[in-house]
């Protein structure tokens, strides 16, 4: 009797959890369905229109400087997650010192979104602006950069648990056949361990794109599509993150169909890294 | 032609190779140490410019309104008041998100760890998956449109069941993977000895998890700790102290976006986020430990 009613239990919340997705999936489609009914689906991906007076909503330059600010702040975290993957999986994997290493990035991982926009806003900033990027320092570049540290958790903590998994004998092999440490780690390491690392990127690829208060304190706050990396733009979160409270009418479902197209591709970005890595740990 | 005498003849690379190693891995070495650096930037800054305000006012007072700011700082002085409003709010809508999250996320992540290959439990497991990569701005929409519109009023409920909906995935991992850590001969010894199912659950498989279940479930609390987009547009904020679950609250993340935005209370903007970054550092710290010790066992 009891068993039933556990085992009862467990299933009701496995069900809770597909009802809860169902929901959010139902929430954004059905909110965003009068603007894409306004503006068409592919008219409003594909417009740059983005004008309270006249009631005209794209999504083509919130698209642009999401995919601008995160593909280049996977750019900028590369060599330093990659760095950090092979201090703790390789070269110091077991020691103390990259226990350490460890530490500090999970603590990266943990400092909220909106202290990296305070520290991005106070420190970063000036130093762009001394850099001459732009006037204000604002911008894709600032943006991209704090989040590009903001991801460096993700992409490196996972990569590093990969590389470390590389079995021995190979690269016992490689060392008996006179190769140096890098030419191991070219060779062997990265290439076994690859398609686990490129899961990782995929993953913090998928936190760069959904970021949204560091983004939103940084990246200037502005409706035209960016050409340069030293424009000002906004993100697909941000620009939700920014005039949701005052928004009404087929603007606030131009919102959510933005939110929507959001929540598309970062479902789609999560389910690609997740095959990828189930695939490996077979 | 590669006779034996003409490869060995050919000028030796070695030396060359030995130093690109040695050079790479020097660079390794430097380019962890800049992943330190934000760190220590953001703890120096937020440290040197926030002690002054780390004060016994910021725990028991409510935020000031702009205008006792203005005039505290034309006077020279420190910045009245504290971010008690904000504490107190943060903590409610934790409390409501742990009552949520806990139990449904710990029951789900029994199910995966139950019915490993079960096809509804593959299902669930790749919609916790997909849940667990969805923006934290789209969860608060999502939860805008769900209990704000429903309700009429931006509410410290909403704001609860948003980071609570961040917390489920994160818990039914964790509980999942603790849980297939346990051999199965301790569920089947508990079995053999003439337990009940539940019973074997509760008093040994649950009870040898605890520590990773524990674990997951800090880190999932410090994770949603410092959420501000989803609350933006759930509990909106409040400035003063009350217990009333369906009205708007603050939060000390939501503070410090009002701080921010208004000059005036700029100072205020690094005492509060100081508090806020050791809180949720601290939790992370304490997990760690806790799963490092669990591990050893």
């Amino acid at each position: 009797m009891k068993d039933k009613l556990f085992n009862g239990l467990l299933a009701i919340a496995g069900v809770v959890i597909i009802i809860i997705s169902a929901g959010i999936l139902y929430a954004l489609t059905s909110e965003s369905i009068p603007a894409f009914k306004e503006f068409g689906v592919w008219n409003f991906i594909t417009s740059s229109a983005w004008e309270d007076r006249s009631d005209t909503f794209g999504a083509l330059p919130f698209i642009t400087g999401t995919l601008l600010t995160s593909i280049l702040a996977l750019l900028i975290c590369i060599p330093f997650s990659l760095s950090v993957a092979l201090f703790n999986g390789e070269y110091f994997r077991g020691k103390k010192i990259s226990r350490i290493v460890g530490t500090v990035v999970d603590l990266l991982a943990g400092i909220p979104s909106i202290v990296y926009g305070l520290w991005g806003f106070y420190t970063v900033r000036p130093i762009m602006i001394t850099l001459g990027v732009n006037a204000q320092g604002f911008g894709i570049i600032l943006a991209s950069i704090v989040l590009a540290i903001m991801i460096i958790p993700y992409a490196s903590s996972l990569s590093a648990e990969f590389i470390s998994m590389v079995p021995n004998d190979l690269k016992e092999g490689a060392y008996s056949l006179g190769a140096t440490r890098l030419e191991t780690i070219k060779a062997i390491s990265i290439p076994s361990a690859g398609s686990g690392i490129f899961a990782a990127y995929i993953l913090a690829f998928g936190r760069a794109l959904g970021e949204t208060m560091a983004v939103t304190m940084l990246i200037g706050n502005t409706n035209n599509i960016p050409i340069n990396l030293s424009d000002t733009g906004n993100t697909m979160a941000s620009v939700i993150a920014n005039q949701f409270g005052e928004a009404g009418g087929i603007k606030l479902s131009s919102l959510f169909a933005i939110g929507f197209l959001l929540f598309l591709i970062t479902a789609i970005i999560n389910m690609i890294a997740k095959v990828v890595i189930n695939r490996v740990s077979r | 032609m590669n006779k034996i005498e003409e490869v060995s003849r050919r000028p030796s690379k070695t030396g060359r190779r030995i130093a690109l190693s040695k050079f790479v891995f020097i660079v390794v070495i430097i380019l962890s140490a800049f992943t330190a650096i934000p760190l220590l930037s953001i703890l120096f800054e937020l440290i040197a410019k926030g002690w002054r305000q780390f004060n016994g006012a910021l725990f028991t007072e409510v935020a000031p309104t702009s205008m006792e700011a203005m005039f505290a700082r034309q006077g020279g002085n420190v910045i009245p008041g504290g971010i008690l409003n904000g504490i107190t709010g943060t903590l409610t809508m934790l409390g409501l998100a742990i009552l949520l999250s806990i139990p449904l996320g710990v029951l789900a992540g029994i199910y995966l760890a139950e019915k490993k290959d079960a096809k509804l439990a593959n299902v669930i497991r790749t919609l916790t998956d997909i849940l667990q990569g969805v923006p934290s701005i789209v969860i608060g929409i999502v939860i805008y449109m769900w209990v704000v519109k429903s309700m009429n009023n931006y509410s410290a409920l909403a704001g609860g069941i948003a980071l609570g909906l961040m917390m489920i995935p994160m818990i039914v991992r964790s509980t999942e993977e603790s849980l297939r850590m346990i051999p199965d001969s301790l569920k089947e010894a508990g079995l053999a000895l003439g337990g009940s199912y539940t019973n074997v659950m509760f008093k040994v498989i649950l009870p040898s998890a605890f520590g990773g279940l524990f674990t997951g479930i800090l880190l999932s609390i410090s994770r949603v700790m410092g959420e501000t987009a989803p609350l933006l547009v759930t509990a909106l904020g409040a400035n003063y102290v009350h217990g009333d679950i369906t009205k708007p609250m603050s939060a000390v993340s939501l503070l410090i976006w009002e701080f921010y935005n208004d000059p005036n209370l700029a100072d205020l903007v690094w005492s509060s986020s100081l508090l806020l970054l050791l809180l949720i550092l601290g939790m992370n710290l304490l997990a760690k430990m806790i799963a490092s010790r669990w591990r050893i066992q």
